[in-house]
C-alpha cells in the first residue's frame, strides 16, 4: 500500500472540484472495493477524498418513482419498505451478493462503481489491460470460468460483478451525478457503464471528477419482477449468471462488462417467443470459450425459469 | 516395559469421579479470544518497538532470478533491510542437521537464485512499519531467467512413479478375482489443489537476548519449529525460544515452519531489535503447501449379494520438485472393508507448483470422496442399499494384517445413524424427490481413520494457593487441547477446574508432539494423565509423612482428592492447607507417555458414518445442503463440546470439497488462480444448514490410558462423498471430478435430458 492523503469531504461542490483537480484523487464511500484493492496496490490513488458523510444517504420518493442517495447502504436500500414493496427485483438482487456485513458498508454509488473480479485482475504478476493499458489480457487465454460472453474484446473478457446494478438496469433507472463544473446530469443507468473495447481500464462515462449522487427509479412497471442468479456459493459469491426481469424488462448479470439490457429477448419475448427461444437469439452472439461455456445453457435455463416463476405468481 | 494391557487398570480419568471427563465444558482460552486479548504471535507485545518484515513472491514458477534492484526499495522511506539471496545472512544449507538428534534440518530462507514455484518468497523488506515495508516491498525489482513451468498434472500423469521407499499392497489376487467377479465398477475420480485456508495466516515476531533467540510463531509442532529454527540459525537448540501460545488454526500446513519464522529470526539479530513478518493470505497459497490434486481409479468386484471379491484404489497425486510428499489416498481404505483380493498403492510426480503437504484428514479426505462413492455406485448396480451393502462387508478382523479390532463400531455407526437422520425415506431411484425449485436426494458415507499415541511428556505442579499448573510443549490450534488438559488435571487431583492453569506452547516445556493427524489429544493426554498420577504421589506421600497433617502416619495409597481435599476416609484437608504449610514453595511432579510395543498388536482405528440431505437446483446445477448428519464412534470423548465442534468443522470441510474448494492451475504461469477468500470459496456459516454430530460411548483401552482417540481429521473422512452421493439421488448425475460446481452438474443434467 502506497501513501496517500484523505479528506472528509463536508460540501458536495468542493468534493468534486478537488477530485477534479488532484492528481489521482479518488471517492471514498464504502470502502468495501477500493481499500481492498488499495492493500493490493491495482488502486493507487494519491488523494482520498471520504464523500461517506455528505447528505446523500436518503432514500425519498420521487415522481411516483423513488429517489435513492448515493450514500444510502445497500443494506438500507434492501430493507427500504417501499423498495421491498414494489422494486422487490432490487432488494432480491442486493440481498443475493456479498455478505450482510459488507451490505451494511457498501453504498449505492459505490456498488455500482466497483471494479471487476477477473482474477487475473487481482493477481499483479499477471498482464492485465484494466490495471495496465496496454499490457495485454491475461484471462483471454486463462484459466477461469468467470469470463465474459458478450461484448468482451481482445483487450479485456473482464465481468462486471455488481448483483443490484442489473436489476437496476431492468427497472429503467437514472443515474443522477454532480459534475466538477457543478453541473447536475441525470442519464439512464444502462449507459453508465462502457464495454472494454480497446480502453477497458475506462469503466464508465463519467468525466473524471464527476460524482454520482443518486440513483432515480421511475414508477414501478407493470408486471411481475424477479432477480435470479447462479453462482457456486450460497453465501457469498458473484454471479455465473444472473437474471433480472421488471415487468417487460430484462437485464442479465455476470456475463458482459456491465449490466446486460437484453433487449433483443425482451423484443422476442414480446412477439410471442418463447422464454428459451428469446434468450437463445440474445445470446446468439455469444463468443464463449471451453470453461465459460456453460453460461449460454445457464443463463437460458435461468431466464425460462424467471418468466415461467413470475407467470405462476401472475396466475 | 508398559503393556497396553496395563490401561485396563482404572485411573482418574476412567473413573471420572467428579465428571468432568466428557462434559462440555467451555474453552480454557474462548474468553481470551472473543475479546480479541490472546496474543497471536504477531500481536504479543516485544520489549522494544518491532521493525516489520514483507516477503515477496516470485512471479515465474521455475528458473532464476537473473538481476535484482533494490536501490528503490532500500530507498524508500522507514526501510531497514532489503535481502534477497544475493545478501541474506549465511544459512547451514537445507537440510542440515548440526545436532544430529534435531526433529527438523535447517529450512534456509532466499537460499539461492534457484525458483521452485511461483510465489516462493525471493526478497525480504524490513521498515520501521507495515505500511513502509509493504509499500516499499512492491518496489524491489527482480528479473528472472523463466523456464516453462511443469504444472500440468494430468498431461504428467504416464510419468507417475512409485513414491520413495513405498509398493504397492496386494493381497490375494487382485487380476483374477476382478475378473471372475459377476458385479464390476471401475471409475475414475478427481480430486483439486485444496488449500487450508487458516484464519491466521502464518506469522511470526523474534528478538533476540544476548545470544538467545525469542521466536513466537505460529506452528502446530513446538519442537520441530524449535529444532528447525535452531539449525536454519546455526545456533544450539536450547539457544532457541520457541512460543506458539495461540494458533488461529493449522488443519496441517502449520505443521512446519516457513520462511516467516527463518527471516524474522535473521533479521531480527541483523537489526538488534524484534522483527514481525507475516504472510499476507494471498501469499499463503503459494508461499505455504497445499493439499495435492489427486486421480484415484477405483475398482471392485463384488458376488452379487454384495460381498466384495476384489478391492482395489489406485491414487496418482503430486508433490514439489524437492519433496516426497504423497498423498495417501489409498491407504485408508486398506483397514475398512472385507474382500480377500485387494490392491492399492500410489503413484507420485513431481511438478513446479508450491509444496504438497498434510491437510485436514490427508488421505481419507481425498481417498473417501473416490471409494465411498463407488460404493454408493455398486449398491445402485446391486440393487441394494447402500448402508446394506457397507454391513455386508464388514470385516471380523483387519483385512490386510489380520490383527484384531481394539474397537469397531462401524456397523452401529450406520444403522444408528439411519435410523436418527430417517434414511428409511431415501427412494433409490434418482430424482424422485422435489420441494419447490430443488430436486431432493439423501446420500450416506463412511468415515475412518487411523489412531496413534505418540510419546510425550508433561509436568504438574501445585502451589501454595492450591493452583495446579499444566506445563507441556503442546499446541491448541483450536481444538480445545487446553480445555481437555485442565479437565485432565481437575479429575486426577480432585479439583475443580477454575484452579487450574494450563501453559502449553513453548519449547521450554515438557515435550509433546504437538496437534496433527487426530492424535494430540491421546499422546499430551496421556502424559498429562502419567504427570498427574505422579503429582497425586508426591501429594499423598507430603501429606501422609506431615506431622502437623491429619493424614500423618496413613497408607499413601489411601490417600483421595476431591473437591480440593485430600483425605483417608474421615482424616481429611484441603490440598492448600497442605501445599503451603508442609511445601510451601510447591510441589512439581512430571511424567511420560509412549506407545507400549503390543499396541501394535491391534488395529486401531476411529469411524462414523455421514447422512446428508441435499437440495439440486435442476435449472442451475447448484446445490445446497439441507442438513447433514455425523455419527462417530472414537473412543471415551473428553469434552462433547470441543469434540462435536471438531466434527462439525470436519463435516464443514467435506461440504467445501465436494462444492467449491479447489484451486485450479494456471499452466503457462504455474500459479494457482485462487489467491484469496473471495476466489477460494470454502464454506461459511450461511452455506450450512442443520448439522449434527453424534458421539457413539465407547471406551478404546487398546488406544491409552485414558481410553480416549482423536476426532480432529474423522468429521472430515467421507463428509464430501455423502454430499456427492445425496446429488446423484437428488438429480442422477454423477460427477467424478470434484468439486461439483455448477457447471459440471449441469452438464450432466443436460446430458440426461433434464
Amino acid at each position: 500500500m502506497r501513501p496517500f492523503t484523505y479528506e472528509r469531504a463536508t460540501d458536495l461542490g468542493q468534493a468534486v472540484r478537488e477530485a477534479s483537480q488532484t492528481p489521482g484523487a479518488r471517492f471514498l464511500a464504502g470502502g468495501t472495493n477500493l481499500l481492498d484493492l488499495m492493500k493490493l496496490e491495482i488502486e493507487r490513488p494519491q488523494h482520498l477524498i471520504d464523500v461517506s458523510r455528505l447528505p446523500l444517504a436518503g432514500v425519498e420518493d420521487a415522481d411516483g418513482g423513488l429517489r435513492i442517495g448515493a450514500m444510502a447502504t445497500n443494506s438500507q436500500v434492501a430493507g427500504d419498505r417501499r423498495v421491498r414493496e414494489h422494486y422487490p427485483v432490487l432488494t432480491q438482487a442486493i440481498v443475493s451478493g456479498a455478505s450482510g456485513q459488507l451490505r451494511n458498508k457498501a453504498t449505492t454509488g459505490g456498488n455500482l462503481l466497483q471494479r471487476t473480479r477477473c482474477p487475473y485482475f487481482y493477481d499483479t504478476t499477471k498482464p492485465c489491460n484494466k490495471r495496465t493499458p496496454g499490457a495485454g489480457c491475461a484471462a483471454l487465454e486463462g484459466v477461469s470460468r468467470e469470463t465474459a460472453i458478450l461484448g468482451a474484446s481482445t483487450a479485456c473478457i473482464a465481468v462486471h460483478p455488481s448483483d443490484m446494478a442489473v436489476a437496476l438496469v431492468a427497472l429503467g433507472a437514472d443515474v443522477e451525478t454532480q459534475t466538477p463544473a457543478g453541473d447536475t446530469r441525470r442519464f439512464p443507468l444502462m449507459e453508465l457503464h462502457r464495454l472494454p473495447g480497446e480502453t477497458p481500464h475506462i469503466e464508465t462515462h463519467l468525466i473524471p471528477g464527476e460524482l454520482i449522487t443518486a440513483v432515480v427509479l421511475p414508477p414501478p412497471p407493470p408486471g411481475g419482477q424477479i432477480y435470479r442468479k447462479a453462482r457456486d456459493r450460497a453465501s457469498y459469491a458473484t454471479a455465473h449468471a444472473s437474471i433480472a426481469i421488471a415487468g417487460g424488462q430484462v437485464a442479465l448479470g455476470g456475463l458482459a462488462h456491465k449490466p446486460w439490457r437484453a433487449v433483443t429477448a425482451e423484443a422476442a419475448l414480446a412477439a410471442g417467443a418463447s422464454p428459451t427461444e428469446a434468450m437463445t437469439a440474445e445470446l446468439a452472439d455469444a463468443s464463449v470459450g471451453e470453461l465459460n461455456a456453460f453460461k449460454v445453457p445457464l443463463t437460458t435455463r435461468l431466464f425460462a425459469a424467471a418468466v415461467q416463476e413470475i407467470s405462476g405468481e401472475a396466475a | 516395559m508398559s503393556s497396553v494391557h496395563d490401561w485396563a487398570a482404572p485411573n482418574p480419568v476412567t473413573t471420572n469421579r467428579s465428571g468432568l471427563i466428557g462434559k462440555g465444558v467451555d474453552r480454557y482460552e474462548g474468553p481470551l479470544k472473543v475479546t480479541g486479548t490472546a496474543p497471536y504471535a504477531y500481536e504479543v507485545r516485544p520489549p522494544s518497538p518491532p521493525a516489520y518484515g514483507v516477503m515477496v513472491g516470485s512471479a515465474i514458477a521455475t528458473g532464476r532470478i537473473a538481476a535484482v534492484d533494490t536501490a528503490e526499495a532500500q530507498a524508500a522511506p522507514g526501510v531497514l533491510a532489503v535481502w534477497t539471496h544475493l545478501n541474506v545472512p549465511p544459512q547451514p544449507p537445507r537440510g542440515t542437521k548440526a545436532h544430529p538428534r534435531s526433529t527438523a534440518g535447517s529450512r534456509p530462507a532466499l537460499e539461492s537464485d534457484r525458483v521452485t514455484h511461483w510465489g516462493q518468497p525471493v526478497a525480504l523488506v524490513v521498515a520501521d512499519t507495515w505500511e513502509n515495508a509493504i509499500a516499499a516491498s512492491a518496489l524491489v525489482r527482480l528479473s528472472y531467467e523463466a523456464g516453462t513451468p511443469d504444472v500440468d498434472f494430468s498431461a504428467r500423469l504416464p510419468d507417475a512413479g512409485q513414491p520413495p521407499g513405498e509398493q504397492d499392497v496386494e493381497i490375494g489376487d487382485f487380476d483374477a478375482g476382478f475378473a471372475t467377479s459377476p458385479v464390476t465398477l471401475d471409475e475414475t475420480w478427481s480430486t483439486p489443489i485444496q488449500n487450508h485456508c487458516q484464519m491466521e495466516p502464518c506469522a511470526s515476531l523474534a528478538w533476540w537476548e544476548g545470544d538467545k533467540c525469542i521466536a513466537h510463531t505460529s506452528v502446530q509442532m513446538v519442537k520441530p519449529a524449535q529444532h528447525g529454527l535452531a539449525e536454519t540459525l546455526g545456533i544450539d537448540r536450547d539457544a532457541v525460544h520457541l512460543l506458539t501460545r495461540y494458533i488461529g488454526g493449522g488443519f496441517g500446513g502449520k505443521g512446519q515452519t516457513y520462511d516467516d519464522l527463518t527471516l524474522a529470526a535473521l533479521a531480527a539479530r541483523a537489526l538488534g531489535r524484534p522483527v514481525k513478518v507475516a504472510f499476507s493470505r494471498q501469499q499463503m497459497m503459494h508461499g505455504t503447501i497445499h493439499r495435492p490434486a489427486t486421480v484415484q481409479r477405483v475398482r471392485l468386484g463384488a458376488e452379487k449379494d454384495g460381498r466384495l471379491n476384489a478391492f482395489s484404489i489406485m491414487t496418482w497425486t503430486h508433490c514439489h520438485q524437492d519433496g516426497t510428499f504423497t498423498e495417501h489416498a489409498s491407504n485408508f481404505a486398506r483397514a475398512l472393508y472385507a474382500a480377500p483380493n485387494r490392491l492399492t498403492g500410489h503413484r507420485l510426480v513431481k511438478l513446479d507448483l508450491p509444496g504438497a503437504g498434510p491437510m485436514r484428514a490427508p488421505g481419507e479426505a481425498s481417498g473417501t470422496l473416490s471409494l465411498e462413492c463407488a460404493m454408493d455406485e455398486l449398491a445402485e448396480q446391486l440393487g441394494l442399499d447402500p448402508v446394506e451393502l457397507r454391513i455386508r462387508n464388514e470385516p471380523a478382523v483387519d483385512p490386510e494384517n489380520g490383527r484384531p479390532f481394539s474397537q469397531r463400531q462401524l456397523v452401529r455407526c450406520l444403522r444408528e445413524g439411519a435410523q436418527m437422520f430417517g434414511w428409511d425415506r431415501r427412494l433409490p431411484t434418482p430424482g424422485q424427490v422435489r420441494d419447490g425449485r430443488w430436486l431432493v436426494g439423501l446420500g450416506m458415507a463412511a468415515a475412518i481413520r487411523g489412531n496413534f499415541l505418540l510419546p510425550a511428556k508433561c509436568s504438574f505442579s501445585v502451589d501454595a494457593e492450591g493452583v495446579i499448573t499444566v506445563r507441556q510443549g503442546m499446541t491448541d490450534i483450536g481444538t480445545g487441547t487446553y480445555t481437555v488438559l485442565a479437565q485432565i488435571a481437575a479429575e486426577t487431583l480432585g479439583v475443580p477446574l477454575g484452579v487450574v492453569k494450563v501453559e502449553i506452547g513453548d519449547s521450554e516445556l515438557p515435550p509433546a508432539p504437538g496437534s496433527g493427524g487426530q492424535f494430540g489429544a491421546a499422546s499430551a493426554g496421556s502424559a498429562a494423565l502419567a504427570a498427574g498420577m505422579n503429582l497425586r504421589r508426591a501429594i499423598a506421600e507430603l501429606a501422609t509423612g506431615d506431622p502437623n497433617s491429619p493424614l500423618y502416619g496413613g497408607d499413601p495409597e489411601r490417600v483421595t482428592f476431591q473437591d480440593g481435599v485430600v483425605a483417608i476416609e474421615n482424616r481429611s484437608e484441603t490440598l492448600a492447607a497442605l501445599v503451603r504449610r508442609a511445601a510451601p514453595d510447591g510441589l512439581t511432579a512430571e511424567g511420560d507417555s509412549r506407545p507400549p510395543p503390543d499396541m501394535r498388536e491391534w488395529s486401531t482405528q476411529t469411524y462414523g458414518s455421514h447422512f446428508c440431505e441435499v437440495g439440486v437446483d435442476p435449472v442451475t446445477g447448484e446445490v445446497r445442503v439441507r442438513r447433514m448428519l455425523g455419527v462417530f464412534a472414537a473412543g471415551r470423548i473428553l469434552n462433547e463440546k470441543t469434540a462435536r465442534s471438531q466434527l462439525t468443522g470436519g463435516m464443514i470441510w467435506g461440504v467445501g470439497s465436494a462444492l467449491t474448494e479447489g484451486n485450479a492451475v494456471d499452466p503457462r504461469h504455474g500459479s494457482l488462480i485462487g489467491q484469496d477468500l473471495a476466489q477460494y470459496l470454502v464454506p461459511v456459516q450461511a452455506d450450512i444448514g442443520d448439522l449434527e454430530a453424534i458421539m457413539l460411548d465407547e471406551v478404546d483401552d487398546k488406544a491409552n490410558p485414558m481410553g480416549i482417540k482423536g476426532v480432529g481429521e474423522l468429521g472430515n473422512s467421507g463428509a464430501g462423498a455423502a454430499v456427492a452421493n445425496a446429488i446423484y439421488n437428488a438429480c442422477g448425475v454423477r460427477v467424478r471430478d470434484y468439486p461439483i460446481t455448477p457447471d459440471k452438474l449441469l452438464a450432466g443434467l443436460i446430458a440426461k435430458g433434464m
